[in-house]
């Protein structure tokens, strides 16, 4: 790069160097800049998770407990999957990523409302602390399920102040979703198409509408549980005149689909990376685009296989399992879809390629076991067994985590101006990747050999392969770490990145990395579909 | 804390000691066979292709492919084809593993924070653990004192969760004799982990030997008679049907009008619910006099009550054979 033009784009005034206070921060409307107060918050939310995982692990390391007492454990548990859940994966791509990058890449100035933006990062802070409050005041022992009558009437623990913690951060969710709809319906930039839109805009569209018709009914579940538990009222507790059934039926109403709210804008990255650095149109476009939505809307139709064992009709089992392998199918379309874009392709194995491969192993597995537990026979011997532990964390850790940690290590020149290390960044993608399997893999076993989960003992015979989880979880989490070190080195020393490093399309590619507060200098036009990469960079856009 | 009669070897698979083990994991292995065919496919392809068409120079260009729709059908049609057939073959076996064979054997089991009560109809009581015999139906009616729980026999591969204010049922023939585990799978508090115990499968003659082994309680039913007579119920339902209510003689699994014109299926869920709410679903031709026995009876005491009222079904056959 020419020395000359780095200098000039140091000085140039970007959404970064605008202003430096702290209020110019925490009053800022800029998506930019909300999405950075998102990274730093969900960070914090995502290793205090971590931290949490790490004990649970050295827990089982033996089959007698001897590192915690079960109280403790079952707290530990709880408060990894809330973390986790809705305090890390939730809004980790929407909100940092999504919140960055839909109005940059169909050409707006920010999102449609961005004083409600702000307002959805503070209104998520307020939940963080009242769970963290919760967390520190003694903690909470219901397993995020949140299962009545357990935790309506029988737990001891802060329910209450934890579940509130969720129900507030819903609205976060609620408003980003709202935000997204808005903005991509009414602020395209000329030309740009519903078929012309990059699909990370189809997958956060998605996503929106599930966090639009699914965050709602969770809100009023949590306060159902509020009431029979601060109240009294019989909702779900027999005693009381209520059905512990009804609960699960609300909660997996919104938790299934937000599943898909963790996955799906992971599968956006996805088409954006495999697309760059196979230098590819994506192939099948339309049906990896209508896919999303196909997800979204199927997959408010499958709660019920949470329930095939909990004593709910054995034919509405049966619908809710024909439904499930529905489900299946638009995924298995876009992994298809995805491969047969490399062909042919020019591969390039760049750090967030090798995230994107990683995405496409893991969640082939991770998918593939999801059919298992669709399917009624078999998910009666593996349900609430660590294989269902091993599922999910291969679709949210294997999927959604590989995604963000792809979006982010993609985006990052563009968010920072700066370059990363790419021998460091291949190093700790593929040390994450073993890591994860060597982590997780036993644990599909363990399922199988009768290991249910939530067990802070347990006997002999599942020390073995609980040890090799372990070990792996440490070479998972020194992948997790390398990267805060080389980011922060490359924040300090990076070289610069220019406009587009990686010589990908879309209209975030054509303005200066940091992009100025407006995003563009000039009002962009779209002459052309997505991922036009057989044309040469000169003559796109 | 674990038994430890019980070995422990490590195996992939927990031991088939069901008639349905093996049936299960046939369709297991097939699913197995299924993800391997497909993610090493997938995992080819993107191997050779990496390999094939890595970048060689910096200008490379490729040219677009839009895509294919005969591609996009096949692999939409072939993979519902597929799991279609894994619907099919699950959902089939899943009937079978939750309908009970009429003859099945009866143990009625209540699950509390945190320890197992099973009783046998010969009024056998076991706490956290399970004696049956091997080759012959067994089918638990099960239901909880407070929280959701669940019974699960790995080696039986059934599970079911234990809800309270219901009953749940499972059923299973073992087919091995032998000691095996039985874990709570559903979390239900501190001791969660530790809420569990042992089946013990033993030969016919054995498991007939133990039973006579046992204290000489009473029988459940009989248990139940006495409960009957001292709740005062059988001033009203007398077996003649003279009294206020209706005689309960020969009612168990057959049908009971209601008085909304409904019929519902006499079975344990209906006879617990007319015990503690007996005005949610009336028998026609009667008034809603009866009280509730809300907390006058225990669950163990309302199993009683049912296998009584079950044995009147079974008294009325006797009498109408000879």
């Amino acid at each position: 790069m020419n020395t000359g033009i780095a200098a000039e784009e140091a000085v140039r005034p970007n959404y970064l160097n605008v202003n430096y206070s702290i209020r110019s921060w925490l009053l800022t409307t800029d998506h930019k800049r909300i999405a950075l107060l998102y990274l730093v918050s969900i960070s914090v939310f995502f290793a205090i998770g971590g931290a949490l995982a790490g004990m649970i692990r050295i827990n089982l390391l033996t089959p007698y407990g001897t590192f915690v007492q079960a109280e403790t454990y079952n707290k530990l548990f709880t408060m990894h999957g809330i973390t986790m859940i809705f305090f890390f994966l939730i809004p980790s791509i929407p909100a940092v990523l999504g919140n960055f990058l839909v109005p940059m890449m169909i050409g707006a100035r920010d999102l449609a409302f961005p004083r409600i933006n702000l307002l959805s990062w503070y209104v998520y802070i307020l939940g963080g602390t009242f769970t963290l409050v919760a967390a520190v005041s003694g903690g909470v022992d219901t397993g995020w399920t949140f299962y009545t009558p357990y935790s309506s009437t029988y737990a001891n623990t802060n329910v209450i102040m934890t579940a509130l913690g969720v129900f507030i951060t819903g609205f976060s969710s609620i408003l980003t979703g709202l935000n997204f709809v808005v903005t991509i319906h009414t602020m395209r930039a000329p030309g740009l198409t519903w078929s012309r839109l990059p699909l990370f805009i189809w997958a956060h569209y998605a996503t929106s509408l599930i966090f639009l018709l699914g965050t709602p009914v969770i809100a009023i579940t949590i306060l159902l549980v509020a009431l029979e538990r601060g109240l009294g009222i019989g909702i779900f507790n027999p005693a009381l005149g209520g059905d512990p059934l009804l609960f699960q039926h609300l909660f997996w109403f919104y938790s299934h689909p937000a599943v898909y709210i963790m996955i799906l804008p992971s599968m956006g990255v996805m088409s954006e990376l495999i697309a760059c650095f196979s230098r590819k149109r994506i192939f099948g476009y339309e049906f990896v685009a209508f896919s999303s939505l196909a997800i979204a809307i199927l997959g408010f139709l499958v709660w019920g296989h949470h329930m095939f064992v909990s004593s709910q009709s054995m034919y509405a089992g049966m619908v809710f399992s024909l439904l499930s392998f529905l489900v299946a199918i638009p995924s298995a379309i876009k992994v298809f879809n995805w491969t047969a874009t490399m062909y042919k392709g020019s591969i390039a194995l760049k750090t967030p390629m090798l995230y994107a491969i990683g995405f496409i192993g893991l969640f082939t597995i991770g998918g593939l076991t999801g059919i298992f537990l669709a399917t009624l026979a078999v998910d009666v011997h593996v349900h609430d067994t660590y294989f269902v532990v091993a599922h999910f964390h291969y679709i949210m850790v294997g999927g959604a985590i590989m995604g963000y940690l792809g979006g982010i290590h993609f985006w990052w020149p563009k968010i920072t101006g700066r370059l990363f290390s790419e021998a460091w960044g291949r190093i700790a993608a593929i040390t994450l990747f073993l890591g994860f399997n060597l982590t997780f893999f036993p644990q599909f076993i363990l399922g199988v050999m009768g290991m249910p989960r939530r067990y802070h003992v347990y006997p002999p015979e599942f020390q073995f392969l609980n040890v090799m989880s372990t070990a792996g979880s440490s070479i998972l989490a020194i992948g997790y770490v390398l990267p805060i070190f080389y980011l922060t080195w490359s924040l300090l020393k990076g070289a610069r990145a220019g406009v587009n490093p990686w010589g990908a399309t879309g209209l975030e590619w054509q303005t200066p990395s940091p992009p100025p507060t407006d995003n563009f200098e000039t009002p962009p036009h779209v002459p052309e579909e997505a991922y036009a990469y057989s044309l040469p960079e000169a003559s796109r856009g | 804390m674990w038994p430890t009669s019980l070995q422990s070897v490590f195996r992939w698979f927990p031991e088939q000691a069901s008639t349905v083990a093996g049936q299960v994991d046939a369709l297991f292995l097939f699913l197995v066979a299924v993800t391997v065919v497909f993610s090493g496919l997938i995992f080819f392809l993107v191997f050779v292709f990496v390999v094939k068409f890595r970048r060689k120079a910096e200008d490379e260009r490729p040219q677009a492919i839009h895509g294919s729709l005969p591609l996009e059908l096949l692999w939409t049609i072939i993979p519902l084809g597929i799991t279609m057939v894994i619907f099919v073959w699950g959902a089939h076996l899943y009937f079978a593993m939750t309908v009970p064979p009429a003859a099945a054997m009866e143990v009625y089991v209540v699950g509390k924070q945190w320890m197992w009560r099973l009783q046998h109809p010969g009024g056998q009581r076991e706490i956290n653990e399970l004696h049956v015999p091997m080759n012959r139906p067994v089918k638990l009616t099960m239901t909880s004192e407070d929280v959701i729980h669940s019974f699960f026999v790995p080696a039986f591969r059934v599970k079911r969760d234990v809800v309270p204010g219901k009953y749940t049922s499972i059923w299973f023939q073992a087919t091995k004799p032998g000691e095996y585990y039985l874990f709570c799978s559903q979390y239900c508090g501190t001791s969660h982990a530790v809420m569990g115990g042992r089946i013990v499968v033993m030969e016919p003659a054995d498991y007939e030997r133990w039973l006579a082994g046992g204290v000489a309680a009473e029988s459940l039913a009989a248990a139940g008679e006495r409960l009957f007579t001292r709740l005062g119920c059988s001033t009203c339902h007398r077996a003649d049907g003279t009294g206020r209510g209706p005689s309960l003689v020969g009612k168990f699994g057959k049908t009971q009008r209601l008085t909304t014109g409904d019929s519902v299926p006499v079975d344990e869920t209906y006879v617990r619910e007319s015990i503690l709410n007996p005005q949610a679903k009336l028998a026609t031709g009667y008034a809603p006099i009866m009280p509730t026995f809300k907390g006058l009876v225990t669950e163990d005491g309302l199993l009683q009550l049912i296998a009584y009222i079950k044995s009147l079904k079974m008294e009325e056959k006797a009498q109408a054979t000879p």
